[in-house]
């Protein structure tokens, strides 16, 4: 007498279910294949990160400030990821890219918009604003109920510490070269001091901004955000009718 | 041999015979209290602050940023977890009938755990985060806690191989599925790189797309196999013990567990929609996330066919109340999750506090109801008490948590709707008709509502507190357990 498809697999879950070590594999295997159906083909299938103009690894600056970013937690009321919805990119600007984040570790795409999403802050408001906005920001958005960012300002910025975390990027696959690893702390203090000869630092991140980001003498967590802050979502270059032939391999 | 299989066998002989391990079971309960009034009271607390911002003291180590993960691991895995492994502790060694394996392992697991919540809280009031959402801690407390995990892991499995019935009863293939799939979850997701060896810093090894849904796929299923699996093995074994009669359909349990087991790992990419993530795996994601009411409602339905013929005791039995009141809950908020996955509601319902009403139906709800019910239970059994000292204390609990629950997610469905549907708001002339600030100022009421609901579930909590301490010091010795109080006291 034939057995009812439904009736085997109550039997095959049966011995399985008696043998411990056996059920531990039997999870193990069905566990996986959603796991390695979704993330294993991300690494291997060539357009899920399409190569966009205009993006580079971030300057120590703009790496420290995204550490200090990461280290408050910023991420759990503010997301950067806008979405191509007509609403978003009116509000937020051009719906966010794979490219924008692949330098990211961790990314920082949120999951919540307490606050409003930052993928392109950068250029919108004058440093002058940031500043005074993470120092109290009620003081220039009276119904604002962010947290005061104002130790930020008082906590000098070491630049031999912040150093490392471009040497370890890059050992996660962040393409930063041999001279910008060696120059890493250097270029951290040039890119935050308007005065300091930049011509070194500016050809190792072309286009990037020197300038005091805040009215600190030295360096600080603060100069650090706001300089990250600043460049969030300047980089990618939209130029949609003259494709970068390189695009199009 | 024979001798200790016959001893074994006689119901009345059993419990003393074999001598569990309860020590340890006991205190994992008082870990869950601990923990729960910790994470509750900092879910309260950052509640407040997103009301009077003056409560981030201007501190670094006050500031919302810094105490959300507090709360989230907080409640998660110290209250959860805690829970969790006490209760899985329980349960093992009674359906398999034997001890736990090993003299020290249990406690080390214990003290092990505790450890690794102390770790993961000071990180994170000091700013010491890996910045990933529910996978915030470092890469050293993320290691010690494979240890311990792994330790958990072989007691359980050890106790599973040691037993002396036939079959592997339902509640522990869920408790197992936990253990093994948490295991992959958390070791893939935090593969990291430290900055120095001897510093605490340390960036995410994968970067951009494949890190977001290699981070989902963790953060869904953290919720996945913790939330809901872990806590369907507490339901599986203590809902059919209070309710006095076995879980409904065996087969129902199967499909159940297998669905679970396979379907909830492809659900990630539904926190993804829209996102710079390819739309192929975030339909696929949104498929499978559909299909989850599958697994959810055959557990939901073997719930409450479990006390069908007996729903009187409802009335009768706050215990039991509390648990399928969590059961109804679970029903309900895997109901909303699959509609949250599909992606034309979650383009509304996304980075809206719609989302935080969904988490908390599951997690007040669900998680919280059957975690109260299984230590009304278990409190007398554990230190040999006749009953809880108090059944009115139990039905102030269930009422001060319910109407918590009720008006925390009702608040936050009203705000997270609002919020979207004023973010996609126009004018006639085709002009967004709100600023941001305007969805913030909107949201004020519903957040003085979110505290108070928030604050009546802590103070449920507390009642409970109370009546179990007074219930270990004051009630009798016992000599037949049964939970509940008698009606007239």
């Amino acid at each position: 007498m034939a057995q009812q498809p439904r009736r085997r697999f109550v039997d095959l879950h049966g011995r399985i279910e008696r043998r411990a070590l056996v059920f531990v594999f039997a999870i193990l295997g069905v566990c996986s294949v959603g796991g390695l159906v979704e993330i294993a083909p991300l690494f291997a299938i060539e357009n899920t990160v399409e190569p966009v103009r205009g993006m580079r690894p971030y300057t120590p600056l703009e790496l420290a400030g995204r550490a200090i970013y990461l280290r408050e937690g910023c991420y759990g009321c503010h997301s950067q990821q806008i979405r191509p919805f007509r609403d978003e990119v009116e509000r937020y600007g051009a719906y966010s890219l794979a490219a924008e984040s692949a330098f990211d570790h961790p990314f920082q795409w949120g999951s919540k918009r307490t606050g409003p999403d930052l993928a392109r802050i950068g250029g919108r408001y004058s440093d002058e604003w940031h500043v005074r906005h993470l120092m109290n920001p009620r003081e220039v958005v009276p119904a604002s109920i962010m947290p005061p960012y104002a130790f930020l300002a008082r906590a000098p910025l070491d630049p031999q510490v912040y150093a490392r975390h471009v040497l370890t990027n890059r050992r996660l696959g962040v393409p930063y070269s041999d001279e910008q690893v060696a120059n890493a702390a250097a270029d951290m203090l040039t890119q935050a001091n308007p005065d300091a000869d930049g011509a070194g630092f500016l050809a190792r991140y072309p286009g990037a901004a020197q300038r005091a980001f805040d009215a600190s003498a030295r360096p600080t967590e603060m100069t650090a955000l706001v300089a990250y802050m600043q460049m969030l979502g300047t980089l990618a270059q939209f130029d949609w009718r003259q494709p970068d032939p390189a695009m199009l391999r | 041999m024979s001798a200790t299989m016959m001893a074994a066998n006689s119901p009345a002989a059993h419990a003393t015979a074999v001598g569990y391990d309860d020590d340890v079971v006991r205190l994992f309960v008082i870990a869950t209290l601990f923990w729960g009034v910790v994470g509750m009271a900092a879910g309260a607390f950052i509640a407040a602050q997103l009301i009077f911002p003056a409560l981030n003291l201007d501190l670094p180590w006050t500031t919302f940023g810094r105490l959300r993960p507090l709360h989230t691991s907080g409640v998660v895995f110290a209250f959860g977890g805690n829970a969790l492994i006490g209760t899985s502790l329980y349960v093992v060694q009674r359906t398999c009938r034997v001890r736990l394996p090993g003299r020290f392992a249990a406690e080390f697991m214990f003290w092990g755990y505790q450890l690794f919540i102390v770790m993961a809280a000071l990180g994170y009031v000091m700013g010491v985060t890996a910045g990933r959402e529910y996978a915030e801690p470092e890469w050293m407390t993320d290691l010690w806690l494979a240890v311990v995990w792994l330790t958990y892991g072989g007691i359980f499995i050890g106790t599973l191989m040691r037993r002396k019935e036939p079959h592997i009863y339902v509640a522990n293939w869920f408790t197992l599925s936990m253990i093994v799939t948490v295991t992959v979850l958390h070791v893939v997701n935090n593969l990291a790189l430290p900055v120095q060896w001897n510093g605490a810093k340390s960036y995410s090894l994968f970067s951009g797309v494949q890190d977001a849904m290699t981070q989902w796929w963790y953060g869904h299923n953290a919720v996945g196999f913790f939330l809901t699996a872990g806590f369907l093995g507490i339901m599986y074994y203590f809902l059919p013990k209070q309710a006095g009669a076995p879980i409904w359909s065996y087969r129902l349990s199967i499909i159940s567990f297998w669905s679970l087991v396979f379907m909830y790992m492809w659900a990630g990419p539904h926190h993804l929609h829209f996102t710079s993530l390819p739309d192929w795996v975030q339909t696929l994601g949104m498929a499978f996330t559909i299909m989850l009411w599958m697994p959810s409602w055959a557990s939901t339905l073997n719930g409450f066919m479990t006390v069908s013929g007996r729903w009187d005791l409802l009335r009768t039995d706050p215990i039991l109340r509390f648990m399928i009141t969590a059961v109804l809950f679970y029903g309900v908020a895997t109901f909303e999750g699959p509609l949250m996955g599909i992606r034309t509601i979650n383009g509304l319902s996304h980075y809206t506090d719609w989302t935080i009403s969904h988490v908390h139906s599951g997690a007040l709800g669900w998680n919280g109801f059957i975690v109260f019910g299984a230590m009304y239970y278990l409190v007398p059994k554990l230190w040999g008490r006749e009953r809880m000292y108090s059944r009115a204390a139990i039905e102030w609990h269930f009422w001060l948590g319910l109407a918590g629950i009720m008006l925390y997610v009702t608040a936050m469905w009203g705000s997270g709707v609002l919020q979207g549907l004023m973010w996609r708001a126009y004018t006639e002339l085709g002009f967004l008709r709100y600023s941001f600030l305007d969805s913030v100022v909107a949201s004020q009421p519903y957040y003085v509502v979110r505290l108070l609901g928030g604050l009546l579930y802590l103070s449920g909590f507390l009642v409970m507190i109370w009546n179990i301490i007074r219930t270990v010091s004051e009630v009798p010795v016992a000599r037949a357990v049964s939970p509940l109080p008698a009606a007239a006291e």
